[in-house]
C-alpha cells in the first residue's frame, strides 16, 4: 500500500514516539508524557499500543498481536491487519518466531528473549489513579516516592475479601524506585516481568508511554504476612493438558457446564499439535 | 499585654541560650492576598506540651496563620522554625519538600474542621488511621490492623466498626477518627482547625475531653485555631488573640479571657452568649 507512510504515522510522529520511548526505557517505570495521535480506531481499542508499534516496527521484522492472550480475537486480527496492510510486515501467531509482540491483558506463556519486543496496550497508566484524582498529586507522589497510598488500597482488599483480592492491573515497584501500573494483565503474569525482552507500554487516551528495559527488576508489592501470591484457576487446560498456564473460564451450554482452556492460544495450540504427533504421555511431557 | 515586638528585638530575646528549647518558633510571618493583608507581623515561640490557641472573628487571619504555619500556604515573608529530630531549629518554608512533606506524615498533624477534610471518605476507618503507618513504611498487615483497634479504641469508636467507611459515621465519630488518623504515628506538633466546629455541644464537650485527655497523656504541642472561647478556655495554655490580620493580645489564656485589655478582646469576651 502506497498511500500510507510506512506503518501508518509520519515520520516526525514516529520519531517524536522513540524519543518518549528512549526516556521511558532511561527512567524503568517513570510515565513519559507523549503527544498521542488520532488513530483509526476508538480509543481503548490499543491505540496508545499500536502507536508504539508503529514507532517499534521495521520492514524486517515479524509481528504478533494479542488480545487477552488469544491470537484470533477481533481486536487481535484488527490490529494485525492493520499493520498487514499499512507496513507490509511478516505476521505469525507463533510467540518464538516473532520480534514484536502486541499484547492486550496478557504475557504470552513461552519465556520471550532478547531479539524481542513486548508492546503492552494500556488503559490507566497512573497505578494512584483511583486513590488520589489529581494528576498534579500523582505526580508529586511519584516524584518524591510517597507510595504508602498503595499499601492502603492492599490494606483495604486484605481487611474487606480477607486477602489481597486485586487480580489484575496488580501494582509494581520498578528497580525500588517508581510504583508502576503494569497495564491489566492478571497477576499470574506479574512475576514474568522480569525478563530478556524489551517491554514497552502505551497509553494513547491519557497519552504516557513507560518502558522497561531487559532483565529490569519488578517486585510486586505485599505485606510480610501477606504475601504476593501469583494465582491462577485451579485446573488444567481441557484441550492441551496444561497445569501451568494461565486458564480462561468458557461456558459451553446452557446447563451450566464449564471448561477452563488455555488463553493463551498460540501455546495450547503448540501444545496439541505435539501431542498429535507423539501420542505416548512420556514423549508429551518431553515435547512440552 | 500586647505583642507588638519588631522582629529585631525578637530575636536578640531567644539569643540566649540557657533557656528551655522552643519546639516552634514563629519570626514575623506575612501573608497577603493581593492587597489585602492575610495576616502580619507574627511572632511567638510555642515550647513542648504546651497547647496555644488561636482566637478571633472570621475572617480575622486565623486560618491563614495556621495554614502557614503547617506548610499548606507559602508565607509572603518570615521564618516557621521548628525543632526537628536530627537538625534542631530549621525553618520549614525554606526547608525542601520531600523533607516538609515527611515532617506533615510524621512529627506533625493536621486536624481539619470538616472531617471530610482529612479522611478518605472511600476508604475504611481502619485503612483511614493506617494511612500514615504505611506511609512511614508499616508493611505488616497484623501489626497496622492492632495499632488502627488500639486508636480507635482511644478515641471511643468501637473495634467493630473498623471496616466501614466514614461515610458511615456520625459527624462526631469521624472528627474522632480524623483524630485517630493524626496521632497514630505520635506526632509532637498537632494543628488544629476549628476541631469542634459543626458539632453540637455534647458531642463537642466530649471531643474535648477526649483532646484534653490525649494532649496531656502524649504531651502534645498544639495550636488551636478556633472562635470559640469555651474550646481554648479548656484546652490552651496561651492564648492569642487576632483582629484585621494583626496579633492584637496574647497572654495566658485565664489572663487574656478574665481581664482583657484590648478593646476587642474585651467586645468578643462580652459577646460570649450565657445559658
Amino acid at each position: 500500500m502506497t498511500d500510507y507512510n510506512f506503518a501508518y504515522l509520519d515520520e516526525q510522529t514516529k520519531r517524536m514516539i522513540r524519543r518518549a520511548i528512549l526516556k521511558g526505557l532511561a527512567i524503568p517505570g517513570y510515565q513519559v508524557p507523549f503527544a498521542s495521535r488520532e488513530m483509526p480506531m476508538p480509543y481503548g481499542w490499543g491505540t496508545g499500543g499500536v502507536q508504539v508499534s508503529a514507532a517499534t516496527l521495521t520492514p524486517e521484522d515479524v509481528f504478533k498481536v494479542i488480545d487477552q492472550g488469544a491470537d484470533d480475537t477481533t481486536n487481535a486480527v484488527s490490529i494485525r491487519k492493520f499493520f498487514q496492510a499499512t507496513a507490509g510486515v511478516d505476521t505469525t501467531e507463533e510467540t518464538d518466531k516473532a520480534t514484536v509482540i502486541q499484547t492486550r491483558h496478557r504475557i504470552p506463556e513461552a519465556a520471550l528473549n532478547e531479539d524481542q519486543i513486548l508492546v503492552y496496550q494500556v488503559p490507566i497508566p497512573e497505578p494512584l489513579r483511583f486513590l488520589e484524582p489529581r494528576e498534579t498529586e500523582t505526580r508529586k507522589m511519584h516524584s518524591l516516592e510517597e507510595y504508602g497510598l498503595m499499601h492502603v488500597k492492599l490494606y483495604e482488599d486484605i481487611a474487606r475479601h480477607g486477602a489481597i483480592a486485586t487480580a489484575y492491573a496488580y501494582p509494581v515497584k520498578v528497580e525500588g524506585r517508581y510504583v508502576m501500573d503494569p497495564s491489566p494483565i492478571p497477576k499470574f503474569d506479574n512475576p514474568k516481568m522480569t525478563m530478556p525482552a524489551i517491554q514497552l507500554f502505551g497509553a494513547g487516551r491519557e497519552q504516557r508511554i513507560y518502558a522497561l528495559p531487559p532483565y529490569t527488576e519488578v517486585v510486586s508489592l505485599d505485606f510480610e504476612d501477606y504475601p504476593f501470591e501469583a494465582s491462577k484457576a485451579d485446573h488444567s487446560c481441557e484441550l492441551c493438558g496444561a497445569d501451568d498456564s494461565y486458564l480462561d473460564e468458557v461456558i459451553v451450554d446452557d446447563q451450566g457446564g464449564r471448561i477452563f482452556v488455555c488463553s493463551d492460544t498460540a501455546y495450547c495450540t503448540a501444545r496439541q499439535a505435539a501431542q498429535q504427533d507423539t501420542p505416548t504421555p512420556q514423549a508429551q511431557e518431553a515435547a512440552v | 499585654m500586647t505583642l507588638q515586638n519588631s522582629s529585631d528585638a525578637f530575636r536578640s530575646e531567644y539569643t540566649d541560650h540557657s533557656a528551655p528549647h522552643p519546639l516552634l518558633r514563629v519570626v514575623d510571618i506575612e501573608k497577603c492576598y493581593g492587597q489585602r493583608i492575610g495576616c502580619t507581623g507574627v511572632n511567638f515561640d510555642l515550647y513542648p506540651g504546651e497547647v496555644m490557641g488561636i482566637v478571633g472573628e472570621s475572617g480575622s487571619g486565623k486560618s491563614t496563620l495556621l495554614n502557614c504555619l503547617a506548610g499548606h500556604l507559602e508565607p509572603d515573608q518570615g521564618e516557621v522554625l521548628f525543632d526537628t529530630r536530627d537538625a534542631g531549629l530549621v525553618d520549614t518554608v525554606t526547608m525542601a519538600e520531600p523533607e516538609r512533606r515527611m515532617l506533615s506524615r510524621t512529627d506533625w498533624a493536621f486536624v481539619h474542621q470538616h472531617a471530610r477534610d482529612g479522611l478518605r471518605m472511600s476508604v475504611s476507618a481502619g485503612g483511614n488511621v493506617g494511612e500514615r503507618l504505611m506511609a512511614v513504611g508499616a508493611r505488616h498487615y497484623g501489626q497496622i490492623r492492632d495499632e488502627a483497634i488500639d486508636w480507635l479504641g482511644r478515641v471511643e469508636i468501637n473495634e467493630t466498626r473498623i471496616d466501614d467507611r466514614p461515610s458511615a459515621f456520625s459527624g462526631g465519630m469521624q472528627q474522632r477518627l480524623q483524630i485517630a488518623r493524626n496521632l497514630v504515628t505520635g506526632p509532637r506538633l498537632v494543628f488544629m482547625d476549628e476541631p469542634t466546629g459543626g458539632l453540637d455541644v455534647s458531642v463537642q464537650a466530649r471531643l474535648l475531653d477526649l483532646l484534653r485527655g490525649l494532649v496531656r497523656q502524649m504531651g502534645l504541642s498544639a495550636i488551636i485555631v478556633t472562635h470559640d472561647l469555651a474550646v481554648v478556655r479548656l484546652l490552651a495554655d496561651r492564648l492569642m488573640v487576632m483582629k484585621d490580620g494583626h496579633v492584637v493580645e496574647t497572654g495566658l489564656t485565664d489572663q487574656v479571657l478574665d481581664d482583657p485589655q484590648h478593646a476587642y478582646t474585651q467586645l468578643l469576651v462580652s459577646s460570649v452568649l450565657q445559658v
